[in-house]
């Protein structure tokens, strides 16, 4: 063998390795070209990564840990939910000593830095009047002497601390983390028997998951109803009349939420202008004026208008694709309008369907300003009792747990729209 | 009103089984019964106007035989997409009736026509399957459900597709769509079928074969066929009788070798195949031949096709292959021309030279080995039988 054939004319060595020019193997050269690639790539993407792990990611994941962590408890009173670890709530006694002697300690430090009373409110979620029982406790103990015995001296405070079922909440939710908040969310609550359904009256989460759904897909399918005409007609018409009616649809878009929504407001009102109209055309008399606002009817209404552009984009972007010629071809084959409509047409608009049904439920599933607003109490979503968690009773553990349950509820969604229509059968334009 | 249910006049012969096709044969002509050939269609004066101010198509009248393979063909714009359109009912006539087999049809919806139509883009349903896209015509039918397997088997294997049914049109490759497109036209047995450019979007190649193809189906069921065209070669290798459109008229409706030789008008001359233009004034006729006066003062004897007489405005149009140069024989007319440039296109030579004030003047050499040497610069002597140049476009 010539040693020509060594180096430059064969790029395959002895061992059988491709190299490239300069002997160093192909796929290693291929890899460091491509490397150089990937890094500016991933320069390129790395603010809008940083945003979305700041922004969207972290407090997803906050928002996971919250819906479960429970450190409170432990961190206000650590020796007392030690020395409680030893105690058995079913054996029918009270803790003994040794426990009020902790909770004298942990209360004194606890009142010393004022955080005896968030304690108080995080078991209050469990319990109520736990609240209560912490407030008085912590002005009681200041003027404690720190003598014995303990258990008397609390007892006289107040006597729930001979309740024993105080103590067992306490000792309940004394780990770290708990499933708590998740119980709460679907109207259950952890008791001595394990997991049970609150009682009938207590009930609100999942009637109200239950309606946030029902009625987001009342929305979405009202807003296909109204969308595919428009979509339609937008995808038929010349240019120019198109962009016209273009500007109609978008039009929403402009105008303030809060705006549009009081408008809806004064128009659906029981004194507001179409009942008006309604009696003065004497189609119903003044006692007998539609509700139409402050319940599930304003809700649906309001929001089909503020979701509908969502839809019809979707569906006009995708209705342009469609050559005419389908339908003809159809009509020439002997199909009538509808079944050329039906069987040609229709199936060929399934993708901007799912694009648009997919955009308006997730939207509306989420959806607080307008039900807030326009839903009294019969249209409100889970979504509002977040908020009320979030904002008003600082329950941040419970909101938690809710948003976990509505983002898992919207994955499952995903997953069965996956498996019934196909995800990639969705198209935006 | 469906041709099959109307006791169709061609149907596909079930008694005879698919041991006839031999492997990868087209389906052979006994397998197809025409009782009769086709249907009939007939224009009467028909206008077209989109927009109430222009007529698009200007007073059309048709008459298409059972059977006949007629070819639209014109320049873009020309009107013959609306033509089709309008007989296929999806536009409405403004003015005038459209006959078919007799029956007018302005008021007969498309899909009550019963016309086959294979569309420019093939209009394929992208959702269905080959076999699905062929099976629909047959289902709007109510047609059973074998008799609609064996015929959908029959036309794949028609259009040599038999393996291709449970595909998607996505997965065929543009001339496999192209068949498939023509199979869903036929599968119903329509007795009329209109192709709107549907080899447009073919490469040469391609092109040639489906031509040949469709030619070959269309001579074995007996179909009437309009088709629709800007192709001239396409036209003249295909048709029975093509319809030259320009400008919303009819220009010239003849056999393709009429339309070559004896074009009506320098429209036609132009538009079919290769032609020298020569402007001038008649100055004397006498029967069969006319003199004319080309605007440099040369004499030329012509056929007067299409003039107006003595004092009249012509063109005189003649074909490069049919001119001879430095000619031995005694043609009717000899004129020198200089020779301004050469191409060598292997077969034969084009001489572009200057002849009579026109510098644009083809003159075809066949490449024969006994050849004259000639080269650019040279003036040399050019002659044409009179009978090879038409005088034309008579103004009113
Ligand atoms: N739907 C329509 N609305 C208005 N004008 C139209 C419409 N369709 C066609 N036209 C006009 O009618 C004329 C003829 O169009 P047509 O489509 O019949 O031409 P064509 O001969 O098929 O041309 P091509 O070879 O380009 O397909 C054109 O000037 C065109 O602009
Ligand atoms: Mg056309």
């Amino acid at each position: 063998m010539s040693s020509a054939t060594d180096t430059s004319t064969d790029a395959i060595a002895g061992d059988g390795i491709v190299r490239a020019a300069d002997g160093t193997p192909l796929k290693r050269s291929l890899a460091r070209a491509l490397r150089r690639e990937k890094l500016r790539s991933f320069l390129l993407i790395a603010p809008l990564l940083a945003f979305v792990v700041i922004s969207f990611l972290m407090p997803i994941a906050d928002m996971l840990f919250r819906s479960v962590e429970n450190n409170i408890v432990e961190d206000t009173i650590p020796e007392t939910v030690q020395t409680l670890a030893s105690w058995d709530a079913d054996s029918g006694d009270l803790p003994d000593e040794r426990v009020y002697a902790a909770l004298f300690q942990d209360l004194q430090i606890a009142v010393e830095q004022r955080i005896h009373t968030r304690l108080g409110s995080r078991l209050n979620y469990e319990k109520s009047g736990m609240s209560g029982l912490f407030r008085k406790t912590g002005r009681e103990v200041r003027r404690m002497e720190a003598e014995g015995p303990f258990k008397e001296r609390f007892i006289e405070i107040d006597e729930d601390w001979a309740d024993i079922e105080v103590w067992a909440v306490i000792k309940r939710y004394s780990p770290p983390y708990t499933p708590g908040y998740f119980l709460n969310a679907v109207d259950a609550e952890l008791t001595a028997e394990g997991v049970e359904m609150k009682p009938e009256n207590e009930r609100i989460y999942l009637m109200l998951f239950w309606r946030t759904l029902v009625m987001s897909l009342m929305i979405t399918l009202s807003c296909l109803l109204l969308g595919y005409p428009i979509g339609y007609l937008l995808s038929h018409l010349p240019a120019r009349s198109a962009n016209l009616l273009m500007i109609l649809v978008l039009l929403p878009f402009w105008t303030s939420l809060l705006v549009r929504t009081s408008a809806w407001k004064v128009l659906l009102q029981q004194q507001g202008v179409i009942n008006d109209f309604l009696v003065w055309i004497n189609l119903i008399d003044d006692a007998g004026r539609l509700v139409m606002i402050n319940n599930q009817t304003g809700t649906i209404i309001a929001m089909t208008h503020i979701l509908l552009p969502f839809m019809i984009l979707p569906l006009y972007s995708v209705m342009q694709t469609i050559s005419p010629s389908y339908v003809r071809a159809a009509k020439s084959l002997g199909a009538s309008d509808w079944t050329a409509f039906w069987r040609v047409y229709f199936p060929q608009t399934v993708p901007g369907i799912g694009a648009g049904a997919i955009l308006v439920f997730i939207l509306a599933i989420g959806y607080y300003i307008t039900p807030e607003l326009v839903g009294g109490t019969s249209g409100i979503f889970i979504s509002n009792r977040i908020a009320y968690h979030i904002s008003t009773s600082l329950n941040w553990g419970l909101a938690a747990a809710l948003g976990t349950i509505l983002l898992l509820l919207v994955m499952a969604l995903f997953y069965v729209y996956d498996r019934i229509v196909g995800i990639d059968n969705v198209k935006l334009g | 009103m469906y041709p099959f249910t109307t006791g169709g006049d061609l149907r596909f012969d079930a008694g005879v089984g698919h041991a006839a096709v031999s492997a990868g044969a087209r389906v052979q002509k006994s397998e197809w019964t025409a009782i009769s050939r086709g249907a009939s269609v007939k224009f009467d004066s028909v206008q077209k106007s989109y927009d109430g101010e222009t007529l698009v198509v200007k007073d059309l009248n048709l008459d298409i035989a059972r059977g006949e393979f007629l070819t639209m063909l014109g320049p873009s714009g020309s009107g013959k997409t609306t033509c089709l359109m309008m007989l296929a009912g999806f536009e409405p006539a403004t003015h005038g009736e459209i006959y078919l087999n007799d029956d007018g049809i302005n008021n007969v919806p498309p899909h009550k026509r019963g016309i086959g139509m294979v569309f420019q883009n093939y209009a394929l349903f992208p959702h269905m399957s080959v076999a699905e896209n062929l099976a629909f015509p047959l289902q709007v039918r109510g047609m059973a459900r074998a008799e609609q397997e064996q015929r959908i088997k029959r036309a794949l294997d028609m259009v040599e597709l038999g393996a291709f049914g449970g595909r998607r049109p996505a997965q065929l490759s543009g001339g496999q769509q192209q068949r498939v497109a023509v199979a869903r036209a036929l599968v119903f047995d329509p007795e009329l079928v209109l192709m709107d450019e549907p080899l447009g979007a073919l490469d040469k190649q391609l092109r040639e074969q489906m031509q040949y193809e469709i030619k070959h189906i269309h001579e074995n069921l007996g179909v009437t066929i309009v088709y629709v065209t800007h192709d001239q070669t396409e036209a003249l290798t295909m048709s029975d009788r093509v319809a030259v459109f320009n400008d919303g008229v009819i220009q010239q409706l003849s056999s393709p070798d009429t339309l070559y030789e004896s074009p009506q008008n320098s429209f036609v001359a132009q538009f079919i195949g290769e032609n020298n233009k020569l402007s001038g004034e008649v100055v004397a006729l006498d029967g069969a031949n006319c003199e004319v006066r080309l605007d440099d003062g040369t004499l030329l004897v012509a056929d007067p096709v299409n003039i107006n007489g003595a004092g009249s405005r012509t063109t005189v149009s003649l074909r490069p292959e049919r001119i001879e140069l430095a000619p031995s024989d005694e043609p009717e007319n000899v004129v020198d021309g200089k020779i301004e440039e050469l191409i060598y296109l292997g077969d034969h030579i084009r001489v572009r030279m200057n002849v009579a004030g026109n510098d644009e003047f083809i003159v075809k050499v066949r490449n024969r080995r006994d050849k004259r040497p000639i080269s650019e610069g040279d003036t040399v002597k050019v002659g044409w039988a009179a009978s090879d140049c038409k005088a034309l476009d008579a103004v009113a």
